[in-house]
């Protein structure tokens, strides 16, 4: 390798790449969030859960539109019209309740809307808090490592090691219902998952030359934090952060529905469910509804939450799948192209001149 | 080393007066402890990364830093730039001492001392957008804010040879030579005194390397830059410097002005190294004696006794293996070009021919 070679090569090589750069001008670089977006508006299901969840977010956050049009608001019983002779639930569509009363004679649809507002600020404020919570203590733990790691990382690991159904009951009981309490219950469980998820990755993404980077610039702590390794830590956060919410809904389902959660006469799904017990053999509207509020609700979430995860890492195991069977269906002298291809997607190795 | 100081600081500069002298390491250890067992971690050992180390960069000039993989360069870069703490020894930069300071007292150092790294892939933070990361500095430093930063921003890329309407891309769009000349262009931001260069074209084509060489060079003579230029590719560091330090396992072996260095060469290590470099003439390639240096580098966790090199020096006698050799000028040099060896390669030995170097 001598210099003058070097040099003329150099010269020749700039003045192709300041001719590629004319039409690069054109191009329109796209962020990770684009190309995100882009895969998934072509995942049919995560689309169709989308749609699903905007729907119920709509009907929820207009609930008091549809107690406009029924002239039912949900804590009022309307025991001559909503009861049989009997005392029992009316069924759907009968005296203007479209999906039958419950067992004090309420209108079932719109309880069910209310529940659905309850749910929903539960399950995105507790994923809020815990996400945000998640993310500090593994932050902290990953980068700076030593002691503030031992012992973060071990809250962490008691946290996930706990029981937290008995211990969610013996808090609510102790520190008595109330939606302050449970939503702090549910984002007290939801945060350590997350911590240790970001912990590790901060821990290999603080080795990277970018970081080191960052620190000879003279960047503090918290702004590689920040600035270097937050963005790096949003895509599975968000994952998480999406399937976390059908669980938090689950949870506070649960807790109302042992009665230490949302307390009668606010609606809840959870709530409404455990007095639907008692009717189930008379009024099979009462369970059902409700009970398919909250399947539809959680499966949405999961169902988007695996395809936000599908599209935000491409080598998953769907479009991996996928791309096998195209190659099968292709043919034999295919697949040797096709490996062909694969092989120069492995970064081109430059022989170091080693003085050795 | 009796006085390393007289040896190797200001000696191996003397065209320059002291005061002309930007860089200063002077007998810097660097040693990493070897840690062993689950919760009560114990030191088992120490890594002797760098070791007694002694060198002086003058003002506008390159100092080539030579070495294998292990032999502590990229822990002295490291060790310069103020990013790890060093174990014992003094760095001045620019008559101030900057040894082991706190990141507040380092902040201001920082704008005069910058690092482009090896790999321009790991080196750029693939979330963010490269006018982001060039605005860095900027930011970090506070010294603009908005437009002014865009268009000292884009004034950059283009002094580096980007375009500048690529402000909003992705390091992923780019290649390889043009992520480097992001590295380049966040280096100089600040108009920094001194860059320290880790490797800087080991990652990228011949072709590339050329270029970012070049730019290298240009900016040199632009913004009156000292690099510190640490490669093991001979003759890149040839291409850039003007003086030429070898490191061994932690220790300098020879140092001086580059063209003794290349052209007479005193350390057998410095000897083998050169005739191991690939020739693209075929009839030089043809005519040179390799010397096969035989078995590996020795482990840095035990380093070997006297001089470093003495397990596989080919002239090595018992009394390498008990005394260390001086980094001082042999007979017949001068003055400023300095060897560690006690048996140093005369004119025209041939040391291919020598004791256990026979090649097989």
């Amino acid at each position: 390798m001598s210099v003058t070679g070097l040099e003329f090569a150099g010269q020749e090589a700039a003045a192709g790449e300041s001719a590629l750069d004319a039409d690069a001008a054109k191009i329109q670089g796209r962020s990770q969030w684009q190309l995100t977006w882009r895969r998934l508006r072509r995942d049919k299901v995560a689309m169709a859960a989308l749609a699903v969840i905007a729907v119920i977010l709509l009907l929820a956050i207009f609930a008091p539109v549809f107690v406009a049009i029924t002239h039912h608001p949900p804590n009022i019983a309307y025991p001559n019209t909503g009861e049989d002779a009997a005392g029992n639930p009316v069924g759907p569509g009968t005296a203007g309740f479209w999906l039958g009363t419950d067992g004090t004679g309420r209108d079932l649809f719109i309880r069910i809307l209310y529940g659905a507002r309850i749910s929903l600020f539960v399950g995105f404020v507790t994923t809020a808090i815990g996400a945000v919570a998640g993310v500090i203590v593994g932050l902290m733990a990953g980068y700076f490592g030593g002691v503030i790691d031992t012992v973060l990382a071990r809250f962490t690991d008691a946290v996930l090691a706990f029981p937290y159904v008995v211990l969610a009951l013996a808090l609510a009981v102790v520190l008595g219902p109330s939606l302050t309490v449970i939503i702090g219950v549910i984002a007290f469980f939801s945060w350590a998952a997350i911590a240790r998820i970001v912990r590790g990755q901060t821990l290999s993404i603080k080795e990277k030359e970018y970081i080191e980077a960052a620190r000879s610039l003279g960047a503090g702590p918290f702004r590689i934090m920040i600035f270097d390794i937050l963005p790096n830590l949003l895509a599975p956060v968000l994952v998480l952060a999406t399937l976390y919410i059908p669980t938090a809904i689950v949870f506070e389902a649960t807790l109302s529905y042992l009665g230490l959660g949302i307390q009668p006469p606010t609606a809840s799904w959870g709530d409404i469910l455990a007095d639907a017990q008692n009717f189930y053999s008379t009024s099979w509207w009462y369970v059902v509804f409700p009970a398919l509020a909250l399947l539809i609700t959680t499966l949405a979430f999961n169902l988007l939450g695996d395809g936000v995860r599908d599209a935000m890492d491409p080598r998953t195991e769907r479009v991996l799948a996928a791309g096998k069977a195209r190659r099968r269906r292709r043919g034999k002298h295919q697949v040797l192209a096709d490996g062909q291809a694969e092989l120069s997607h492995v970064a081109p190795y430059v022989p170091p001149a080693e003085g050795s | 080393m009796s006085d390393p100081l007289a040896s190797a600081g200001t000696a191996s500069t003397p065209a320059v007066a002291a005061g002309d002298e930007l860089v200063r390491v002077e007998n810097m250890v660097k040693h990493f402890p070897v840690r062993a067992g689950g919760l009560f971690r114990r030191s088992v050992g120490q890594v002797h990364a760098v070791d007694d180390v002694s060198l002086s960069i003058p003002r506008g000039q390159t100092l080539g830093l030579v070495g294998e993989t292990g032999s502590g360069k990229s822990t002295l870069a490291r060790c310069v730039a103020g990013l790890i703490p060093v174990t014992s020894g003094r760095v001045t930069f620019d008559g101030r001492d900057i040894t082991n300071l706190s990141r507040g007292a380092m902040r201001p150092i920082r704008r005069e001392v910058q690092m482009i790294f090896q790999d321009p892939y790991s080196s750029l933070n693939p979330r963010r957008r490269v006018g982001s990361i060039i605005g860095d500095p900027f930011a970090i430093h506070k010294t603009s804010t908005g437009g002014e930063r865009k268009r000292q921003v884009q004034d950059l890329m283009e002094r580096v040879g980007l375009n500048p309407e690529h402000y909003n891309r992705f390091p992923a769009e780019f290649s390889g030579g043009q992520r480097q000349r992001i590295g380049v262009a966040r280096a100089l931001a600040l108009r920094p005194k001194l860059i320290i260069c880790d490797e800087p074209v080991s990652a990228l084509d011949v072709s590339i390397q050329a270029q970012v060489l070049n730019l290298l060079a240009d900016l040199q003579r632009d913004f009156g830059l000292t690099y510190l230029f640490i490669a093991h590719d001979l003759e890149v560091v040839r291409h850039v410097s003007d003086s030429v330090a070898v490191m061994y396992l932690g220790r300098i072996g020879e140092s001086g002005p580059r063209d003794p260095v290349y052209r007479s060469p005193r350390h057998p290590y410095t000897v083998a190294l050169l005739s191991a470099a690939p020739a693209a003439d075929p009839d030089t390639a043809a005519a040179r004696q390799r010397i096969i240096l035989t078995g590996d580098v020795p482990s840095p966790i035990d380093p070997p006794s006297g001089c470093r090199f003495h397990p596989r020096c080919p002239k090595a006698e018992a009394v390498c293996g008990q005394q260390e050799p001086q980094l001082e000028a042999k007979a017949g040099d001068a003055a400023t070009h300095l060897t560690a060896c006690h048996f140093p390669v005369q004119a025209g030995e041939n040391l291919a021919a020598a004791g256990r170097s026979e090649p097989t």
